[in-house]
């Protein structure tokens, strides 16, 4: 049975934690509908060196769009239930402000469509109460879409919507999973502490 | 004569590996479909439920399969691209001819000839050096029908005693052990049992890589508040959320899990009602781990005392547990042991036959699970039944039709039968699903033996580096082809359907296969005009053994989203969990404690060779990569072996990440980038062993096997590991990025 999420009762939940670098979102996303063969999903390999942790980019949808803000061509335009859209084509005049503006690095010009394109959440699945083509493959479920009560019910972890970037704050329609809740500081770095007692760190190689 | 008939280079060069990155018509063709397809993907043991989209007769593109239980929709890299092996450049769709004097070395030739020619090979073969002296090697990404289908075909129609398959470089370890010490070889229980779980333990399993789906169920238990302990030289993505991490030295695992029972039994954290019940031979697996302190391990393993210590305590006082194991343990000469080990973790600590306990192999190939069921094991007989026990021999020829005299007896396993082409005592090979080339260890020796074949034949969809050698190549039938069932790792049996058509001469497996059985005066055992009639004598066949299939069919496998075994009888619910109220499947319904004392690896490291190579896999590859080679998107994510070591290992040497560096062992050499990480032990490389040729790390592993499964030692060969000059093509994830953008 296929259990469908009513877009404005749908979390899209992204749990960095969980992630094992699979890439079985990057793959999927390019086999979409709306722009084949082009994956617009990030995932980074935050330093391959020290672990195996990785990081799923998806757009995060922000309430109050940068990208939207900065496009000189008022190419960029939001959904009622929130979901910020891939630049409109005629309107596009490729000038990469968004690209530049957006504080995740989302947007991505792409010269084959001649325009700003970036994840749209899938509009055309979840618009029909299907899950993003992401978060339907992740393997880990780090990419996550369903109901609050189904993310209560099943889930640990808080979700968080609130960023700060500098003086900037943002709220995202997209959350993230965290232990802790409270905004997220992306220039507060975490002390890092050994990993179960340094295994393979060898101390970090004898404190360097 | 089984040469390669030109270049390796020119063979490569007109079969590929060619990548096809892009649907039928490329990305801007119509992503209209004319139906869509429920059936499974073609890798792995998973077998996750997937959704074909076919436009005339091509398979374009896939959509999730929320409805099918076991992966709600989840998929790998490999699952999501899996369509594009078909309507593939390389793809075989004529029967093949060695001929050197072709520029392609091969010419088309047609099924007639074909046909004639391998039945004609056969029976010279056999009348000139006996009946054992032709072998049949197969493979476990056939379905239930299939496998079941080549051993009666090795049996019976060509009546030979040599017939294994690619599970013996797999599973057979645990399947081996779980007859011992269980009375049967399945999984204990269904994975929706892995999150009811207060402990995971992952010994040898790189789950995220291998068995990407079986994550989810993991990460299910830690939301729970479950404990995980994983047991690896690598601290592999999932170990990045262990509770506890035992970085164990390659070939040493069983040094761990002696201790672990050691430790149980010295903290008395024995499950002593259970033990006393349900199992017999406690005291002499406890007497072998007498003198296995922690310390004592550590000395041999490197794992820490207290990190053994404190893994015992959570294995044996959580309420409940699962233990999954997988290559990592079991590719190994002492794998059945280290699966023993395990088993008498379980028994001790009285978890099996509840919800959320119980010892599990993760199976790793498509059909690995329902493949090593049904006789294409040179030791076995439909429904797990042993060949050399005279019994199962009787049932078997009734539910044939033949005399019991006219089944061959046990035959050599894979490796022994690469062995004895070498020797010169076995001189034909008729193989499908099988690239031994790449697959097996020591690929220096493998082809030398190749070499040395009077004649080969081989059924195979595209041309694989094993395949470069035969004397005539079949064009046969790719997953997505054919419909039949294949039995998951969990013990499911599902259901695989057709969504295309074989492309122009190609043909079914089965009905090649059927077609020389006729041809060689066989034809009465191989009556069949479809694979449920093969199911339908399968499940016969099968009844009343230690794999019973009998109230199994088709349509009750669709309707219910697959069935497990056992299922006796029509009507039987099946049994997703193995021993529930604590009976197993020996005769008195106990479980057998078997002693596991320590032994080291066959080969250790040595100032010639001192360091430790272990090897596996990369998600966006499969087993030998003679699909997931072909497959753009894929190699893209993971193009090359890289050789994994650790910053300490390639300070010593002088190399950074991304220089070339020379890899070397008894056997052979290779030279691969080096991927520096500090995420593996220090005195450990590891490099993945997808590739041929040159890239191919199995010339280095060595041809020592498990005394009892014959499993070879994949994961422990003593290695030099030297600068070779010069730097790998090294990318990143932006290159990635960019490399799929720049794809216009």
């Amino acid at each position: 049975m296929i259990t469908l999420t009513a877009p404005e009762q749908a979390v899209f939940a992204v749990d960095h934690s969980r992630c094992i670098g699979c890439r079985a979102c990057v793959q999927a996303c390019s086999e979409c509908g709306t722009h084949r063969g082009v994956s617009l999903i990030q995932l980074d390999t935050v330093d391959r060196l020290h672990t195996t942790q990785t990081v799923p980019m998806v757009c995060m949808h922000c309430e109050n769009p940068t990208c939207a803000h900065v496009c000189p061509a008022d190419a960029i335009k939001q959904t009622e239930d929130g979901v910020v859209q891939s630049s409109l084509q005629p309107r596009c005049i490729g000038c990469s402000n968004c690209v530049y503006a957006c504080p995740f690095g989302i947007p991505k010009y792409i010269a084959r469509f001649d325009q700003m394109m970036k994840c749209d959440m899938c509009y055309d699945r979840t618009s029909e109460g299907l899950k993003p083509m992401c978060a339907s493959v992740c393997p880990s479920d780090a990419l996550w879409y369903g109901s609050r009560e189904e993310f209560e019910r099943n889930r640990s972890g808080t979700l968080v919507r609130d960023w700060k970037f500098g003086n900037q704050d943002v709220r995202t329609k997209v959350a993230l999973v965290v232990d802790e809740p409270g905004p997220i500081d992306i220039f507060i770095g975490r002390t890092s502490r050994h990993w179960l007692d340094d295994p393979f760190g060898l101390e970090e190689m004898a404190d360097a | 004569m089984a040469r390669i008939p030109i270049t390796e280079e020119a063979l490569i060069e007109r079969y590929g590996p060619h990548l096809n990155r892009t649907p039928p018509g490329g990305w801007d063709a119509d992503v209209e479909y004319d139906r869509i397809v429920d059936t499974h993907c073609c890798f792995c043991g998973q077998q996750c439920g997937i959704r074909l989209k076919v436009r005339d007769d091509e398979v374009i593109g896939f959509e999730p399969r929320y409805d099918f239980p076991f992966n709600e929709g989840r998929l790998c890299p490999k699952g999501v691209k899996r369509y594009l092996q078909g309507s593939h450049p390389d793809r075989l769709s004529e029967p093949l001819e060695r001929d050197p004097s072709s520029p392609d070395g091969f010419r088309e030739v047609t099924w007639e000839h074909a046909l004639a020619r391998v039945t004609s090979e056969i029976q010279r073969i056999q009348s000139e050096y006996g009946p054992d002296s032709f072998a049949v090697l197969s493979g476990v990404s056939l379905t239930n029908e299939k496998s079941y289908l080549m051993g009666k075909f090795a049996r019976l129609g060509i009546g030979t005693a040599n017939l294994d398959y690619n599970g013996r470089l797999c599973m057979v370890s645990a399947g081996a052990a779980g007859k011992k010490a269980l009375g049967v070889d399945r999984a204990a229980n269904p994975w929706s049992d892995i999150p009811l779980a207060d402990v995971v333990f992952v010994a040898g399993a790189n789950i995220a890589e291998c068995h990407p789906i079986t994550t989810s169920y993991i990460w299910r238990a830690r939301d729970r508040g479950a404990k995980l302990i994983v047991m690896d030289p690598r601290v592999t993505p999932i170990a990045r959320k262990a509770d506890v991490f035992l970085g164990v030295r390659p070939g040493t695992d069983l040094a761990v899990l002696d201790a672990m029972l050691h430790v149980v039994v010295r903290e008395g954290w024995i499950d002593s009602d259970f033990v006393a019940e349900h199992t017999v031979g406690f005291d002499e697996a406890v007497a072998a781990v007498a003198d296995a302190t922690p310390e004592w391990a550590e000395g041999i393993s490197g794992v820490p005392a207290r990190r053994i210590e404190e893994a015992s305590r959570l294995w044996a006082l959580s309420p409940t547990g699962i233990l999954l194991h997988a290559r990592g343990i079991e590719h190994s000469t002492k794998g059945v042991d280290n699966v023993l080990a395990c088993i008498n973790l379980g028994l001790a600590a009285g978890k099996y036959g509840k919800p959320g306990c119980g010892v599990n192999t993760i199976t790793g190939q498509g059909n690995g699970q329902g493949g090593r069921e049904h006789g294409h094991k040179c030791d076995q007989l439909p429904g797990n039944r042993d060949i050399t026990n005279p019994t199962h021999r009787a049932e078997v020829a009734s539910a044939w039709g033949c005399e019991e005299s006219e089944i061959p007896g046990k035959g050599l396993t894979a490796q022994e039968i690469m062995n004895a082409i070498h020797a010169g005592e076995i001189k034909g090979l008729l193989s499908i699903c099988f690239n031994p080339l790449v697959s097996l260890p020591d690929a220096g020796f493998t082809r030398e033996a190749l070499d040395r074949l009077e004649h080969y034949t081989a059924i195979d969809f595209f041309l694989s580096e094993t395949a470069h050698h035969a004397d005539l190549v079949l064009p046969g039938s790719l997953h997505e082809e054919d419909e039949g069932t294949v039995t998951t790792l969990e013990g499911r049996v599902v259901k695989i359907n057709a969504a295309i058509p074989p492309p122009a001469n190609a043909r079914r497996d089965w009905e090649i296969i059927c077609d020389i059985a006729r041809r060689l005066g066989k034809g009465r055992y191989f009556e069949y005009t479809d694979t449920e009639q093969i199911f339908d004598e399968l499940t016969m066949a099968s009844a009343g053994s230690a794999a019973d299939y009998a109230g199994i069919t088709w349509e009750r496998v669709v309707s219910e989203q697959g069935v497990f075994w056992p299922c006796p009888e029509e009507g039987h619910p099946g049994t997703p969990r193995l021993f529930e109220g604590g009976q197993f499947h020996h005769p008195d319904g106990k479980a057998r404690f078997l002693p596991t004392p320590w032994r080291p690896p066959a080969e250790e490291t040595d100032n010639d060779y001192p360091v430790w190579l272990t090897t596996g896999r990369v998600i966006s590859q499969y087993l030998s990569g003679t699909q997931t080679r072909r497959i753009g998107p894929l190699v893209d994510q993971y193009p090359e072996p890289l050789c994994e070591m650790h910053p300490q290992l390639a300070n010593s040497i002088g190399v950074s990440d991304g220089d070339l560096v020379r890899v070397t062992s008894r056997r052979g050499t290779m030279v691969a980038p080096a991927k520096v990480v500090e995420t593996i032990r220090p005195d450990t490389v590891f490099i993945p062993y997808h590739w041929p040729g040159a890239q191919s790390a199995n010339l280095l592993t060595q041809r020592a096997l498990d005394p009892v499964s014959k499993i070879p030692e994949y994961k422990v060969s003593a290695v030099r590991v030297e600068a070779a000059g010069g730097r790998g093509d090294v990318r990143d994830d932006r290159d990635l990025t960019l490399h799929l953008e720049d794809r216009t």
